[in-house]
């Protein structure tokens, strides 16, 4: 156990959930204490995250369960500050609802730690568990406004198809289990025996069950219910933050024990990756509920990630890298603007609460109309370049139908984006809202639009760091 | 001399709108946000000017070039102009100032704003004429969608928000292809670098499909028919500033593209699809004169006009002749200042009488003198008179299609007997008859700076008219190395 500190970031967190949640029984009225332990906590641990182990080209341990390299670092610090940030806003969101509680920062807590584990793993078991500790969390968070309706049965729906997609998986893994003789990524390679398309089962199990985590069509049903009932800081949680790490585990699983196998699965994630593209694009149409809206965009986005991964290049998994990043950029302006709606304590959630905002809070909402633009693609957002690398890799590999069909549907998808704009901008006023926001709001709204309006300009800082993930 | 000059001019702009953003407009006339944006703007024309005065009409090689490196090993930052680009360039920083003096009357509220739509639209709108780098272009293409999205749906009229949304998603779908065939570029050739794509060639096998993919965004912009629909309904409900700015120079972007890049890129394939683009541009020509003649609206007369001009455009870039493309370049110059000032002559009356609609009007001629002469001028110059910029550019290329293919050539010139038809019609029916409706006696003729700025539009198109070899002597060289490397490059497949 010589490179115990690698893990280290995990242990760290591990011991302060606990240390955390005896606190919070010990001492009264303490979430705020609470709240801010945990922000600290976040960013101790990101910044761990980066000493430890960001050098680190690939290491194995613990019988070459947990791999570390610069793939698994850069998404755990990812994870971490997104869900730093995510925490850091919600606080007003939380009081307004009397639901600020010592629970919540815990529970974010332990999904992160989840979502670690999750990064980390380099087999079927590790990977399971992390994903089932990160899950637990995250059935509580959506219900965690427990009193209202919406929240409790957004928890129980996500519960519920959760646990079979969950239960889908574990019968992937055991199938894959019984044709390799292991549950180690590595072992597994090994032992993959290419003529054998049996283990395609396996393969398709376990697809379907990451597929749910990050709501990819056909399995997307539970996502515009579960983040229309959440409360919308949770609801930001949920689109940013799971996807992260679903995502990781999606290019472990498929590129290091079944590369060989790309024939078998690149069928089943271009199928993935257009139908979520076109049925993203196409049933945000009609919504009229913001975070439904969202629900659906994120759907459509999950569907670029996925062309990217579905090319079977490093290329591609860079893409996807750098397209999920600048996706939570965005969808961290665009909460941030759903969470400064907020009027006589009151929080609002439709379109056409936006109408007229232009006039009112002029600021406001150009960031919206930037980070919209940018959500649709266009350039010279930061929004247009996530889509072109994606594209670019995607066009590599020759693969012209999934270019096509992903363009195309940038094109539907641009006119629900434009939908909200007219809103904003073309409608008549209606009254203003508060103005009172938190510093961290303001603060995580500027930092946002301005990463998304200044990317054009220092675009190769990012591809920079993300050119090191190697993966094949 | 390493002064960036190309750069400063794509980022002046949208400096000043910069400042814009934080120019408090409270005063009533809102003068302080009109004279930083018309003083940026005229500081970007003279420096335009001076870029014309340093540029070398001798060569065909690009100039003024900046070549940087943007994204490591995938996109440079290169701009750059030569004989063809220049001019569409001035042409841009000549209309803006105009529109911006233009807002005077029209634009009521949220002027600040406005402006700076319209400064960030220029800055797109340069960038699209100098980029030497086809992702570069294509940023620039399609950035300046936002801006006009703003523009139709927040200052147009009752219909706004159905124009915008038309305007927006069809350029957008033509696009989408564009970026798909860029991106393939970049496989194919290992760079989108323009001037070492004219080097290096593209395949012949590659270059059909290639070709489609920019026509279908070019078409979409240009507007070809039978995509041509979301341009008079953008232009109907586009304040007159928009109107401006779409006629006069984003429909040039698409004429520009087929030339820098249809025809520099995709020699083999331009030759295959000569055919359809003649078939296209002749359909444009006679059908939307004819629809154009029926018209009640003004600005929609006009803008099936443009369509028809811009047949006019596309006919001659394919004839692939010196004249014919010479002809198509003057055309849009031309095209450029004539539909900018008929569209402000109709923003003119709209501001006075708040219609358009041609019935409303009639023997307005003894009431608005001033008026009435500039905007005979202006018809005229659209009808293509001698004497006008309209003749020089549709005269060559009927000469340049005469030369290519007689069939064509003569159907295009029943075009221009029609063309006439209707333009001289609209004016009969406005300016002159009877005065049937009591309310035009209120009507004042132009105040000063609407006469300043239809005259500036007057100047040049009647220069140009008698001397348009200052515009020609720009782009001979370009053109004629274009036409050489093109046949070029047909010899060698």
């Amino acid at each position: 156990m010589t490179n115990l500190e690698l893990v280290f970031p995990e242990i760290f967190l591990a011991l302060s959930i606990m240390f955390l949640l005896i606190l919070g029984v010990f001492k009264k009225d303490s979430s705020k204490l609470i709240q801010n332990i945990s922000l600290i906590i976040l960013l101790s641990t990101a910044v761990i995250t980066f000493n430890e182990t960001i050098g680190i080209e690939e290491i194995f341990l613990f019988n070459s369960s947990i791999i570390i390299d610069y793939l698994s670092s850069f998404m755990k610090i990812i994870t971490l500050l997104a869900a730093f940030l995510v925490l850091v806003i919600s606080s007003n969101y939380l009081k307004t609802f009397k639901i600020f509680k010592i629970e919540y920062p815990i529970l974010i807590l332990s999904s992160v730690l989840g979502m670690m584990i999750m990064i980390s793993s380099n087999d079927l078991i590790v990977f399971y568990m992390g994903l089932e500790i990160q899950s637990l969390a995250l059935y509580v968070l959506a219900s965690f406004n427990r009193d209202q309706l919406k929240s409790s049965e957004a928890g129980l729906k996500y519960f519920v198809l959760s646990a079979l997609s969950s239960g889908l998986l574990l019968y992937g893994c055991s199938l894959i289990y019984g044709f390799t003789g292991s549950t180690n990524f590595i072992v597994i390679a090994e032992q993959l025996n290419p003529d054998n398309y049996s283990i395609t089962f396996g393969i398709v199990f376990i697809l379907v069950g990451l597929s749910f985590k990050i709501s990819a069509v056909p399995f997307h049903m539970w996502a515009p219910d579960v983040y229309e009932g959440s409360p919308t800081s949770v609801t930001l949680f949920f689109t940013m933050v799971p996807k992260i790490a679903a995502l990781t585990v999606f290019i472990r699983f498929l590129y290091v024990p079944f590369l060989y196998l790309i024939d078998q699965w690149q069928m089943i994630l271009i199928f993935l990756s257009i139908a979520s593209m076109l049925f993203g694009a196409i049933a945000a149409i009609g919504q009229t509920n913001i975070k439904r809206l969202i629900a659906y965009s994120s759907i459509g986005h999950v569907g670029y990630a996925l062309a990217g991964l579905a090319t079977g290049s490093n290329d591609g998994i860079q893409s996807s890298v750098i397209y999920i990043t600048i996706y939570i950029i965005m969808n961290l302006g665009l909460f941030s603007c759903l969470l400064m709606m907020k009027r006589n304590q009151r929080y609002f959630e439709n379109i056409d609460d936006l109408s007229g905002l232009s006039k009112n809070h002029p600021l406001l909402s150009l960031s919206l109309l930037l980070i919209l633009f940018s959500l649709a693609g266009i350039p010279p957002l930061a929004g247009f370049f996530a889509k072109f690398y994606i594209f670019k890799s995607v066009l590599e590999q020759s693969m012209y139908f999934l270019a096509i069909v992903g363009l195309l549907s940038t094109v539907v998808a641009a006119f629900y984006y434009l939908r909200i704009i007219k809103i904003m901008y073309f409608d008549k006023e209606k009254e203003k809202y508060d103005t009172d926001h938190s510093l961290w709001l303001k603060f995580s709204l500027t930092f946002s639009t301005l990463l998304i309006l200044m990317y054009f300009i220092f675009p190769g800082q990012l591809i920079e760091v993300i050119s090191r993930i190697n993966i094949i | 001399m390493n002064f960036p000059i190309l750069s400063s001019l794509i980022l002046l702009p949208t400096i000043g709108a910069f400042f814009l953003l934080f120019t408090r407009n409270n005063n009533k006339n809102n003068i302080t946000v009109k004279y930083v944006a018309l003083f940026t703007s005229l500081v970007n024309f003279f420096l335009s000017i001076y870029l014309w005065i340093l540029f070398d009409q001798s060569t065909s090689e690009f100039q003024f070039v900046e070549d940087r490196i943007w994204i490591e090993g995938l996109i440079n930052y290169k701009v750059g102009i030569d004989g063809i680009s220049i001019l569409f360039i001035i042409l841009t920083t000549f209309i803006t100032p105009l529109c911006i003096i233009s807002v005077n009357n029209s634009i009521k509220d949220r002027l600040g704003e406005f402006l700076i739509a319209v400064l960030v639209m220029e800055s797109f709108m340069i960038g699209v004429f100098c980029s030497l780098d086809l992702v570069v272009f294509y940023l620039f293409f399609e950035a300046g969608l936002i801006p006009m999205f703003l523009i139709i749906g927040i200052w147009g009229g009752s219909r706004r928000v159905y124009s915008a949304f038309k305007f927006f998603l069809f350029t957008l779908l033509g696009s989408v292809l564009m970026l798909v065939a860029i991106i393939s570029i970049y496989w194919i050739s290992g760079t989108t670098d323009v001037t070492q794509l004219y080097e290096l060639g593209i395949d012949a096998k590659y270059q059909n499909l290639l070709w489609l993919a920019f026509f279908s965004s070019f078409a979409v912009k240009t507007p070809m028919w039978p995509v041509h629909t979301w341009l008079p309904d953008a232009h109907v409900e586009a304040p007159t500033a928009g109107s401006v700015l779409l006629a006069a120079i984003l429909l040039k972007m698409a004429g520009y593209g087929f030339i820098r890049f249809s025809l520099g890129l995709f020699p083999v394939a331009s030759e295959i699809f000569t055919p359809l683009i003649y078939t296209l541009s002749v359909i444009a020509i006679i059908f939307t004169s004819f629809i154009a003649l029926m018209q009640e609206d003004m600005k929609k007369l006009i803008a099936y006009s443009s369509v028809a001009h811009m047949g006019f455009v596309t006919l001659g870039i394919f004839t692939i002749q010196q004249q014919g493309l010479e002809g198509s370049i003057l055309q849009m110059i031309s095209h450029g200042l004539v539909a900018a000032a008929l569209f402000l002559c109709v923003g003119v009356v709209y501001d006075r009488m708040h219609s358009r609609l041609i019935d409303s009007y009639g023997g307005i001629v003894s009431i608005i003198p001033k008026y009435s002469v500039l905007f005979m001028l202006f018809t005229l110059a659209a009808l293509g008179l001698p004497g006008t910029s309209g003749f020089v550019g549709e005269f060559l290329i009927l000469m340049g299609a005469f030369k290519d293919n007689f069939l064509v050539a003569v159907i295009a010139s029943l075009g221009v007997i029609i063309g006439a038809a209707y333009m001289l019609w609209l004016y009969k029916r406005v300016v002159f008859g009877k005065l049937i409706n009591s309310d035009l006696k209120k009507m004042v003729d132009l105040n000063k700076s609407e006469l300043f700025i239809l005259s500036c539009l007057a100047i040049p198109i009647l220069f140009f008219g008698f001397f348009p070899d200052v515009l020609i002597n720009t782009i001979e060289v370009s053109i004629s190395d274009l036409i050489r490397v093109y046949n070029l490059n047909i010899m060698s497949n």
